[in-house]
């Protein structure tokens, strides 16, 4: 009966609290279930913030790891999709020599055609950034590796979903209880 | 703490007034009607102690002889009585201490508020003087807990410690004060928590998976009801009893549901699990619909899940949707308060007997009864058992003693021989299964209902894990009966070892102290039995006392518990021998 682990992208609404991280990732690491990205930012309702992890696990388990997340008090909902149900992407950055940007011309055709955008350019380096998917990112590191990278960094997942999400409806109902 | 716009509120004092942080500590424990509490001082948590000085003729703070034994004081206070119990700390090594009883807490349910004090503010961080993260250390056992470094966020974060704590499915909260926010000022006005936006503490009874639940019970030939402490904790008994008596279903419980239905019910048929009864247990595998109520399908209730109930529609009555599909999937999961199903459930339910279904109950219970319980309670050998001791306490209390038993073989003994004529009277380490929580919970249960009989049952293992707290039952004249069944081995241990690893008694074997002059060192009376012919005397005397008493029992040394699941076989393999 073993179920085919993959994708998914867990979104959880939750109040601005200090110790809530540390209780969401406990969930995670109880089941010994490796995070492969978290990001946490304010969501489109006042007040509220936004997690957005990625997991790599069996839909059952999605399924037993969202309800334990929304158990937790000050966490408002959680909710998973598959890749499929999500707009998503990651944006990475490269420090680069700036010399190269002129002894080496095929970087500025990369550059073009990868989408990536210039930052900043001085004397000794210039910066870029990159957003898209990871193969898009991972071609591209690939690309630019072979001149030199002084740094890299990627960031974790963002992700939209198709489907509605139904926040804002739930806090008012709560409003109009009081 | 921003979580003012978050939570709901109800004015209780109209008027402010400019008082400390550890007086408004004091006053919100008073305002929530706390009348005792556990604990054990420290550095970082005086202030709190010296208002607890001056209040103390409207609140009684009872020092514990650890702050575990603090915790389990404060569990055995809420589960006979469903009140939230108090536990108080210092920072460091006192926090560090209630955690034991915290994970107990957790994962058995019991509301319960600590209160840890912490280095102040500015010291945060800096590994001050028995600073430590409690807040992080605490995280994964508590329902919810936060750390308060300003006078001004005591009200608040007690109020909702407090709701939180005893509302939906209960657990126990932490709240961490630093010296700083105790020695401050604040506009006190207290307001009690009547909800947080992020929290759904019961989902509504949806009438529409009662009715799916009550077809399927109607049209079952062989129905079953497990039921667990979700019934003792919404307080639905009645609406259980009713549920059981008017469809006629055979209906067992797990070691925290047990009391909820007398034991001399005839449809109560016993225990489920690992050291349960022969019948719910065979049966499970029988049933053609498993109704669970307010239960969590542990894995010590369902052994092997590959093999468990798989022939039956299984039901789930739940409050918390993260039970239902955990372990056991069901067909129809009813979302709730077990009150509140249950009575819609009721009249939906036709009049049903099961007699012939019940009769395999009766049958195997027989068969149960010769190999097992007869030779437990009315033993013929020479050694004495602790069947035949839980016996002797049944007949002198009639079944209407709480039992707060520990861990181990006698735990299995007195969960499976104790007579319940009242709920809330099994207080026992479910879930955690912690030794050491007995003596200190007994003491709680005690002060809680101090109108009834509180007998302890622990081993000589787990006895000397909380001894100390016989200091507690003396200063503070606890009328407690302490029952420790000697049979100088970790008990448990040793049977796992007997049955599982070829005899190879590794560190199970204990040379015990004189525990009657330890008792006796305490001022307690005491008695040493180890002839069968002193037994029901003892027992009797023991019962009569109007103070605390202690009781060791000698008992044979290799005994074992059965029936047995041995861990990882179905629930129909159960073992008889
Ligand atoms: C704090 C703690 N440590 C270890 C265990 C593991 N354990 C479970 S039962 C048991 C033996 C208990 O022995 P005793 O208290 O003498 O009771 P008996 O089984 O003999 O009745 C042990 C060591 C436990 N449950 N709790």
């Amino acid at each position: 009966m073993s179920e085919e682990i993959k994708s998914f992208t867990i979104s959880v609404y939750t109040e601005n609290n200090i110790g809530l991280l540390n209780r969401i990732s406990a969930i995670f690491q109880r089941r010994h279930i490796n995070i492969e990205s978290l990001t946490t930012s304010q969501s489109e309702i006042e007040n509220v913030n936004r997690f957005v992890i990625v997991v790599n696990i069996t839909e059952s388990q999605a399924i037993k790891v969202v309800k334990q997340i929304e158990k937790q008090v000050e966490a408002l909902r959680a909710y998973y999709h598959t890749d499929e149900e999500t707009i998503y992407t990651e944006s990475c950055m490269f420090k680069i020599k700036s010399d190269l940007l002129f002894e080496e011309p095929q970087i500025q055709n990369i550059i073009k055609d990868s989408n990536a955008r210039i930052v900043t350019v001085n004397k000794k380096f210039f910066v870029l950034e990159k957003s898209g998917r990871r193969h898009e990112i991972e071609l591209l590191r690939r690309e630019l590796n072979v001149f030199g990278i002084m740094q890299f960094v990627r960031s974790g997942r963002i992700a939209v979903t198709k489907e509605e999400m139904k926040i804002s409806e739930m806090l008012s109902a709560f409003n109009n209880q009081l | 703490m921003k979580t003012q716009t978050a939570n709901k509120t109800q004015n209780v004092t109209e008027k402010t007034e400019r008082i400390t942080g550890s007086e408004a500590i004091i006053r919100c424990l008073i305002a929530e009607g706390v009348d005792i509490l556990y604990g054990y001082p420290g550095g970082a948590i005086m202030p709190v102690y010296d208002e607890l000085y001056k209040f103390k003729d409207q609140i009684s703070h009872i020092l514990t002889r650890h702050e575990q034994g603090a915790a389990h004081a404060a569990q055995g206070y809420a589960r006979i009585s469903g009140r939230v119990g108090v536990a108080m700390a210092t920072s460091g090594p006192g926090a560090t201490n209630l955690v034991t009883g915290i994970a107990d807490a957790q994962i058995d349910s019991t509301p319960l508020v600590c209160i840890t004090g912490q280095v102040a503010s500015h010291l945060l961080g800096s590994d001050a003087f028995q600073e430590t993260d409690i807040v992080g250390i605490s995280t994964p056992v508590t329902k919810w807990n936060c750390q308060v470094t300003e006078a001004s966020q005591i009200p608040e974060a007690l109020a909702k410690a407090f709701y939180l704590a005893k509302s939906g499915r209960p657990g126990p909260v932490l709240v961490d004060i630093t010296k700083d926010a105790q020695f401050g000022e604040l506009d006190f006005k207290y307001e009690k928590c009547k909800g947080v936006r992020s929290y759904i503490p019961v989902p509504p009874t949806d009438l529409e998976t009662v009715a799916k639940a009550a077809e399927l019970i109607n049209n079952a030939k062989k129905p079953l009801i497990v039921w667990g402490q979700g019934i003792i904790l919404s307080q639905a008994e009645e609406q259980l009893k009713a549920v059981i008596e008017k469809a006629g279903i055979p209906s067992a419980w797990t070691i925290l549901g047990a009391s909820a239905i007398p034991t001399s019910h005839p449809l109560n048929i016993g225990m489920v699990g690992m050291h349960g009864n022969y019948a719910p247990n065979v049966l499970t595998n029988e049933c053609d619909v498993l109704i669970a109520i307010g239960m969590r399908f542990d894995d010590r209730v369902t052994g092997n899940l590959n093999t468990y109930a798989k022939q039956a529609k299984v039901i789930h009555f739940e409050i918390d949707p993260a039970e239902v599909d955990k372990n056991v999937k069901t067909d129809v999961a009813v979302l709730g308060d077990a009150k509140s199903s249950l009575t819609a459930l009721l009249p939906l339910l036709n009049n049903n007997t099961h007699n012939e279904w019940h009769q395999k109950f009766k049958d195997l219970y027989a068969i149960e009864f010769e190999k097992i319980i007869k030779d437990d309670i009315t033993p013929t050998k020479e050694g004495l058992t602790m069947g035949e001791v839980l016996r002797q306490i049944n007949i002198n209390t009639k079944g209407n003693a709480a039992i707060v038993s520990d861990v181990g073989q006698h735990q299995m003994i007195a969960c499976r021989y104790s007579e319940f004529n009242i709920t809330k009277s099994n207080i026992t380490s479910g879930g955690l299964g912690t030794m050491g929580f007995a003596l200190p919970a007994a003491i709680g249960a005690k002060m809680a209902a101090p109108d009834r009989e509180v007998v302890a049952i622990i081993g000589d293992g787990g006895y000397q894990m909380t001894i100390q707290e016989l200091g507690t039952i003396f200063q503070n004249k606890v009328p407690v009966k302490i029952v420790v069944l000697n049979n100088e081995f970790l008990g448990m241990v040793r049977q796992w070892q007997q049955l599982f690893f070829d005899k190879r008694y590794a560190s199970t074997e204990m040379t015990n102290p004189d525990f009657v002059t330890i008792a006796k060192g305490y001022y307690i009376e005491g008695k040493r039995v180890t002839k069968r012919d002193e037994l029901a005397t003892a027992v009797k005397e023991m019962i009569a006392s109007k103070d605390a008493y202690f009781l060791e029992v000698c008992v044979e040394k290799e005994d074992n518990v059965f029936p047995m699941i041995p861990s990882g076989a179905s629930v129909s393999d159960i073992r008889l021998s």
